[in-house]
């Protein structure tokens, strides 16, 4: 009885995640500018992080964790790296 | 799911709560980046996501490694507060970057410098951004 709940609880969270992933994927490549690519970007890695995160509920593994935690560093490093990159690369020199 | 059979009933429905509330929530931000029209409409619209979607389902990871172990398991809340406090750093960030560009490239449906400062909130100078009087390189 449990596990079926759970189980259909993480696949409903796992496939609203992964239509959530989509749109920002339209977006991204849709996307008229590059600031909403980077936006985008930065969305998806959040996302990916929640997807690790129901995966590892889904497998009652612990190690789960730790991928997502590094997921959420590096997202947060690449997006500064690109808006950084926005602000100075491009538009001035 | 055989490691879930053991799992007390209230733990099962607070985790699928908590879950489901953070999936829609980040469904709601995703759709939102979609629909809105403008960039500066549409950098809100992730924190959603990034604010109750992460802290929803990493409080039903804590909910429920918690009630599998039979002790209390927090490091989620490592990844909750390091969202919580990035996410504003770049989207602060790249909407910043955004204006720039926008002033750069003299975009009548952006606030010009020049406006801001009369209103009474100067932004802090920043290197390369041209003065005032606005004659933007290329």
């Amino acid at each position: 009885m449990t596990a079926a709940i759970l189980l259909w609880s993480v696949s409903i969270a796992q496939a609203m995640l992964v239509i959530a992933m989509g749109c920002n994927a339209y977006r991204l490549i849709r996307g008229p500018r590059a600031q909403d690519r980077v936006l985008c970007l930065d969305a998806m890695y959040v996302i990916a992080m929640l997807l690790i995160l129901t995966m590892g509920i889904r497998t009652g593994s612990a190690i789960y964790f730790e991928a997502a935690l590094i997921i959420a560093v590096l997202g947060f490093a690449s997006s500064v790296a690109l808006a950084k990159f926005l602000m100075r690369g491009e538009v001035i020199e | 799911m055989s490691h879930a059979a053991e799992l007390p009933v209230w733990a099962a429905l607070l985790t699928s709560l908590l879950l489901l509330v953070g999936a829609g929530l980040t469904l709601l931000g995703a759709v939102g980046v979609l629909q809105f029209r403008s960039f500066f409409e549409r950098v809100h619209a992730p924190t959603l996501g990034t604010s109750w979607g992460t802290g929803a389902i990493a409080l039903a990871s804590i909910v429920f490694f918690s009630s599998l172990g039979t002790r209390l398991v927090v490091h989620e809340v490592l990844i909750g507060v390091f969202i919580t406090v990035t996410t504003p750093v770049t989207l602060m960030l790249l909407a910043r970057a955004a204006l720039h560009r926008e002033r750069a490239e003299e975009n009548p449906n952006v606030p010009s410098r020049a406006v801001m400062r009369r209103r009474g909130s100067a932004p802090a100078p920043e290197d390369g951004a041209g003065d005032a009087a606005g004659t933007p390189s290329s």
